[in-house]
């Protein structure tokens, strides 16, 4: 059943707002005092550090757009360990995860990307095979919430669907966890949840978006890679984006699902 | 050129989401769509040397029909849900699967009422035989009738008649479906074929005939009755066995050629798993040992007037076979399918296990379960052509 949105709703993220404007502000000084290795810093990081007016919850026209930056990744994993905490998912799954790409001066490309890239990559050394590096870069993958998506239209149950604004859901009340739109989509953002025993995938935080807040993975990025927003906002960044860059591209286009996910400077390589 | 240093598949699939339950659920289907085709040949086309089996054939179709469902129920996540297909099914897709539901449902229903059109006048015989609980099965498949005149024969047998002509496409469907439902994934090079049902169709009735000439003879022969096999049945069987398995066989083999020489990067993806992963299921069983072998063996019982004793000998042993042909067909398709990671950069693995919940001990159980099935439901179905039958059809 849809969340009915409510004054009331509003209101209450108002209160906690001003509540994390608070402890953002206590949470900052102590950054200051607090070395970066402290299990302290994490919990700071964790907190909302910024809620974006552009998206406005109450609007059913919104077309959402997810646009990643590739060359602003840093494969720090952030994002992955704010989406699991966030949507509770099982260990050994993933709704996100980051690809590292390292192409040597062979041409030789190595793609890898141990625990899903959720324990970041700054501690785990590339082959020591790999003699000389020509490009190095993170990739990071979620849900393509394709506009012609094939997870949908294999659901013999129809417990997967499309809302009017565009988010690909699933509703685990119904779903018999058959499998079929696991093989179907093409991206391999579908498992299933083995606690709930019924398919799970990245959802874009759509239970956020539609309080106004940003998906957890966004939130949690420290370099603005993960990008989020209302197209129809002609003021929102991934509409700057959209409407000028020209290099934005998506996975797998000859499969015709028409993904909603943007990269920015996606290398040829990525599959 | 840029090559691939690395396997890397995406952290969700590692392995394999479809086991070996999805491995045996089409071919279950397919011993039960090949099985009606014999029947109907006999029953609709009146092919008198199927005659002996026409019932046979019915019944053994049933007893795997029972089946088909239960290996999908045991990989489902949630069981108790199953009925949504049909009660809330995808048609907006469409979804296949939720088709499949419809098909299968209205299958079953006319292959019961054939069934049970078929027996009537023989449930009404045997009836007056017994007593008790099986007086009472009898009473309620004939709806307490006990009409016996001709005119109700021939209305049995008209009614029969028309079941058995619907139920060819019907039966073709319920397994041409099956195919499909894999040959419509898109994102699985190694399925998406519009050749994939027609495939899964051919060996659909190589597993049936086979399957049929395996259980009469095998039956006859454990109730030491086999001077009972008719030679000449066996022998259109084989033929039949035979025309299957070469268009069978072809379409496999067509699809192969086809793909390579196109020489797509998908392509690529796929040779690499079949000379990979694959080379001893693919290469070794399911095309050296367990079809050319066998395309020679039918051959020559085909074309050559061989004597009964070795008729009954290796028709069988063929059979067998194929069966088994068909079942590292399945593997190779729903397994292999699997294999070939998302990423293209790799290959996802499986390895059942034993006692898993969808591990071989259950398969196995599933096997064997219909073939009780036909045991028990020979008690109450005679499998046989009884006196009346050739009565009537002298």
């Amino acid at each position: 059943m849809r969340t009915k949105i409510t004054q009331e709703y509003i209101d209450r993220d108002r209160r906690s707002f001003l509540d994390k404007v608070f402890k953002g502000t206590i949470g900052g000084s102590l950054m200051l005092m607090i070395p970066m290795h402290s299990p302290l810093f994490a919990e700071v990081l964790n907190e909302e550090k910024s809620l974006k007016d552009t998206i406005d919850p109450m609007n059913p026209n919104a077309n959402y757009c997810f646009i990643v930056d590739v060359s602003g990744c840093i494969g720090c994993g952030n994002c992955c360990v704010a989406d699991r905490k966030e949507n509770d998912v099982p260990e050994g799954q993933y709704r996100t995860w980051v690809e590292r790409y390292v192409i040597d001066m062979m041409n030789k490309v190595y793609v890898d990307a141990p625990h899903g890239g959720e324990k970041g990559y700054s501690n785990i050394p590339i082959l020591d095979t790999i003699k000389e590096v020509k490009e190095a870069f993170f990739v990071p993958k979620l849900c393509n919430m394709c506009d012609e998506p094939s997870c949908t239209q294999v659901c013999p149950v129809a417990a997967t669907f499309t809302t009017p604004d565009g988010f690909v859901l699933i509703d685990k009340e119904h779903c018999v966890a058959c499998g079929y739109c696991v093989q179907a989509c093409p991206y391999g953002v579908r498992f299933i949840n083995e606690e709930r025993k019924t398919a799970d995938k990245c959802t874009w935080c759509y239970h956020r978006v539609r309080k106004g807040k940003l998906p957890a993975c966004v939130n949690a990025c420290p370099t603005g890679a993960r990008k989020f927003g209302d197209l129809n906002d002609k003021e929102s960044e991934v509409a700057k984006i959209y409407y000028s860059k020209s290099r934005l591209s998506v996975l797998k286009k000859e499969l015709g699902n028409e993904p909603q996910l943007y990269y920015i400077d996606l290398h040829g390589e990525v599959v | 050129m840029v090559t691939e240093a690395m396997n890397y598949v995406f952290p969700n699939d590692a392995h394999a989401h479809w086991t070996l339950m999805i491995v045996i659920y089409p071919y279950i289907t397919g011993i039960v769509a090949g099985a009606f085709i014999v029947s109907a040949l006999a029953h609709v086309f009146n092919v008198r040397s199927l005659m002996p089996i026409a019932k046979f054939a019915l019944i053994f179709a049933l007893s795997w029909l029972l089946f088909v469902t239960a290996p999908l129920l045991n990989h489902l996540g949630h069981p108790e849900r199953a009925l949504n297909m049909l009660f809330t099914p995808n048609f907006g897709g469409p979804s296949m699967m939720s088709g499949f539901g419809y098909i299968y449902m209205s299958y079953s229903i006319l292959l019961i009422f054939e069934i049970l059109f078929i027996y009537r006048y023989e449930m009404v015989l045997l009836k007056e035989k017994s007593s008790g609980v099986k007086k009472f099965i009898y009473n309620v498949l004939t709806l307490w009738t006990n009409d016996r005149s001709p005119e109700g024969r021939k209305i049995d047998h008209k009614v029969a008649f028309v079941l058995g002509a619907i139920g060819i496409p019907l039966a073709s469907m319920l397994h041409g479906y099956v195919g499909f439902i894999f040959g419509a994934v898109k994102t699985v090079e190694w399925w998406f074929t519009p050749l994939m049902p027609i495939i899964f169709l051919l060996s659909a009735s190589v597993s049936g005939v086979a399957g049929m000439i395996l259980f009469y003879i095998v039956i006859k022969k454990i109730t030491g009755r086999m001077d009972e096999v008719s030679t000449d049945t066996i022998k259109t069987l084989v033929k039949l066995l035979w025309t299957f398995f070469i268009l069978d066989f072809l379409f496999e083999m067509i699809e192969i050629a086809v793909h390579a020489y196109g020489g797509t990067s998908g392509w690529h993806h796929i040779s690499s798993a079949l000379n990979g992963p694959l080379e001893w299921s693919f290469w070794t069983m399911q095309v050296k040992v367990l079809s050319i072998i066998p395309f020679f063996i039918l051959m020559y019982l085909s074309l050559r007037n061989v004597s009964r004793g070795v008729l009954m000998l290796v028709a069988p042993l063929v059979s067998l076979m194929l069966l088994a042909q068909v079942l590292f067909m399945r593997w190779n398709v729903v397994i292999g399918g699997q294999l070939m990671a998302k990423s293209e950069r790799g290959f996802a693995t499986y390895h059942p296990l034993w006692f898993e919940k969808e591990g071989i001990l259950m398969s196995i159980i599933l096997l064997v379960a219909p073939i009780v099935t036909l045991w028990l439901l020979s008690r109450i179905f005679p499998l046989w052509e009884s006196e009346s039958d050739r009565e009537h059809s002298a």
